[in-house]
């Protein structure tokens, strides 16, 4: 097996007495999609969260590239190149299109507070640099046209692009998407599914999905693992994954 | 409008200055400056809370308390201890400073009305400090004998000299803050405030961006203060209470949350309006009431959003006009 980018190893959540995930292994291979899928509360968002630092895993580590991410504090992951999107946007409304992506480019724009308040030289440059990567990754989603509308106003759609053009800025190694086709019309799922993929192929960021959308989910991924009551039931190719007894007994047939 | 070798905000700034400088000679009389000062005064600290309000998103209910800090602290290492003026000045804004660093660790942890209740806890106890420790603050009567400002070997002594060291220092932090809201950090904080986790998920150290905000917030109050102490030579614990903090907040709002200018502006009108109210006698406090409720109610984001509708309104009358 090749070496993985991220490895999740027998993360345990808990909240009180609720069992967010048990022991739920999870592994990204560099280069792919992999999606993560399973009924509703079974513990996606909840293992994002804990990817990214953004609730505590009660044991299991995370690691990145094989180095143990687990007591980094979420920017520091995000600095270690595990970046995200969100279910419920979370799109910095208040700002630009512009400012939202430039905003994304937060750790990769070096200079001092001092060197700001004086507009030196190497902080126009830093700048210019930060408004330049941030109108390239507008272009990939297609919103370049957009960017100094006030991101608020921006239809639903268009705000879950937003949001994987802000996390791209931050050029991750591993972009992690929950839900993004979810409000998203047939159209627009087409579309993105291009993007995921070129993402992929052109950015060459690892791509974790979770999503609902099945026709989506089977189209774009490498791999896709299926976690339940909080503990991963099965891992392979898609077509492994479909054709598995447990998985279509469990989550994949009831929608027939 | 571009201006790619001094920048929009310097252009801006120097205009302000101008503006500044010239307001004294249109002044019937000597009282009008010392409004003024205390309106530039204010405009200082209202800047300086609406980086940490308006931008970041935390409320603070007790920024007096670092305004008195810094006026207490200069007061006592110059007319007590007799350090000279520029090292008072530094201890004040240091002092104000590092009990900023030192508060905002606990408390900026905490989010809405449990942030607004721990920053008014802090500027009582702060208050109390200035009341009862009769022995160093002089208690409620005040401290007095506070030296004029001087340095260098020059003396400020003319409310007009004061001024327009007061109109440099104002340029000085509006452009800075200026600056500082046009860079990353200024992004950072705008973001968090809408939404930390997604901040943190792009890279934003939250608390350390909340603390630095606080700091700097705290130390341009601080600044204020001992200015103000270097001013009238006198001050009492009366004017640094839970009301002047409040009057902040009003300022703030009444500008314009998140406008650096809609700061200034709000600080200078809600420091002439209670002169301007005089002749009202003893209705003057309600007067004063009915118009912050009316500004709120028809200026919603402040003077600040209202100018820049009149002046978007006026710019399509006269695309209007041309058209015609
Ligand atoms: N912060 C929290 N506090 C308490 N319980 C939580 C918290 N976050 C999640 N849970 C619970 O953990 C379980 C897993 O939730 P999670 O959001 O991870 O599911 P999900 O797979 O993302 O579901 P969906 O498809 O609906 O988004 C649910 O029972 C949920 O109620
Ligand atoms: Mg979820």
């Amino acid at each position: 097996m090749t070496a993985a980018l991220l490895d999740v190893a027998a993360a345990t959540v808990r909240f009180g007495g609720i069992h967010a995930l048990t022991e739920a292994d999870f592994t990204i291979a560099p280069g792919t999609v992999t999606a993560l899928i399973g009924p509703n509360g079974a513990g996606k968002t909840t293992l994002l969260n804990a990817i990214t630092g953004m609730v505590p895993l009660t044991s299991g580590a995370v690691l990145l590239d094989g180095a143990d991410i687990s007591s980094l504090p979420p920017h520091k992951r995000a600095e270690a190149g595990v970046v995200r999107t969100f279910q419920n946007l979370e799109v910095f409304t208040s700002m630009s299109v512009l400012e939202n992506v430039m905003a994304g480019r937060h750790a990769l724009t070096r200079y001092s507070v001092a060197a700001s308040l004086l507009r030196t030289p190497g902080f126009r440059r830093a700048e210019r640099e930060c408004r330049e990567a941030a109108l390239d990754c507008l272009e990939f989603v297609g919103l370049a046209d957009l960017a100094h509308a006030p991101a608020g106003d921006l239809p639903y759609g268009k705000q879950r692009l937003l949001e994987m053009a802000r996390a791209l800025a931050a050029s991750p190694k591993l972009l992690l998407l929950d839900e993004p086709a979810a409000g998203l019309n047939s159209k627009e799922t087409a579309e993105l599914g291009h993007l995921i993929r070129a993402i992929r192929d052109r950015r060459g960021v690892a791509v974790g999905l979770v999503e609902h959308d099945m026709d989506l989910v089977m189209s774009v991924s490498d791999f896709v693992t299926v976690l339940h009551f909080g503990h991963p039931l099965a891992a392979g190719t898609p077509d492994e994954i479909q054709a598995n007894p447990d998985v279509i007994k469990a989550y994949l047939g009831e929608d027939d | 409008m571009k201006l790619p070798v001094i920048g929009q905000n310097a252009a801006q700034a120097a205009l302000f200055l101008l503006l500044l400088l010239a307001v004294p000679y249109t002044l019937p009389n000597e009282y009008y400056l010392s409004i003024c000062i205390l309106g530039a005064l204010n405009a200082v600290i209202a800047v300086g809370l609406n980086l940490l309000m308006g931008y970041a998103g935390q409320v603070s209910l007790g920024h007096a308390a670092f305004y008195g800090l810094g006026a207490y602290a200069t007061a006592i290492a110059t007319a007590r201890f007799g350090l000279p003026i520029p090292a008072g000045m530094a201890i004040g804004v240091s002092l104000a400073t590092v009990v900023a660093w030192v508060v905002a660790a606990p408390t900026l942890k905490l989010k809405g009305h449990y942030l607004a209740m721990a920053t008014l806890g802090f500027g009582i106890i702060v208050s109390i400090v200035f009341n009862e420790a009769v022995d160093l603050t002089g208690g409620p009567s005040g401290y007095v004998g506070i030296p004029r400002l001087a340095l260098f070997g020059y003396e400020f002594a003319s409310d007009h000299s004061y001024y327009n060291l007061m109109a440099v220092v104002l340029t000085f932090v509006v452009l800075l803050s200026l600056n500082l809201m046009k860079s990353r950090t200024g992004r950072a904080l705008r973001a968090l405030h809408v939404s930390e986790k997604a901040a943190a998920s792009l890279g934003v150290d939250i608390a350390a961006h909340k603390r630095f905000v606080f700091v700097l917030s705290a130390a341009l109050a601080g600044l204020a203060g001992v200015l103000y102490a270097h001013y009238l030579s006198f001050i009492a614990p009366a004017s640094f209470g839970f009301g002047f903090s409040v009057q902040l907040v009003v300022m703030v709002v009444l500008g314009g949350m998140a406008s650096v200018w809609g700061s200034v502006a709000g600080a200078l009108f809600l420091t002439a309006l209670p002169e301007a109210l005089r002749e009202f006698e003893d209705i003057d406090i309600l007067v004063y009431g009915a118009i912050l409720v009316l500004t709120i109610m028809f200026l919603p984001d402040g003077l600040a959003g209202g100018l820049s509708r009149l002046s978007r309104r006026l710019r399509r009358l006269r695309r209007q006009g041309d058209a015609s």
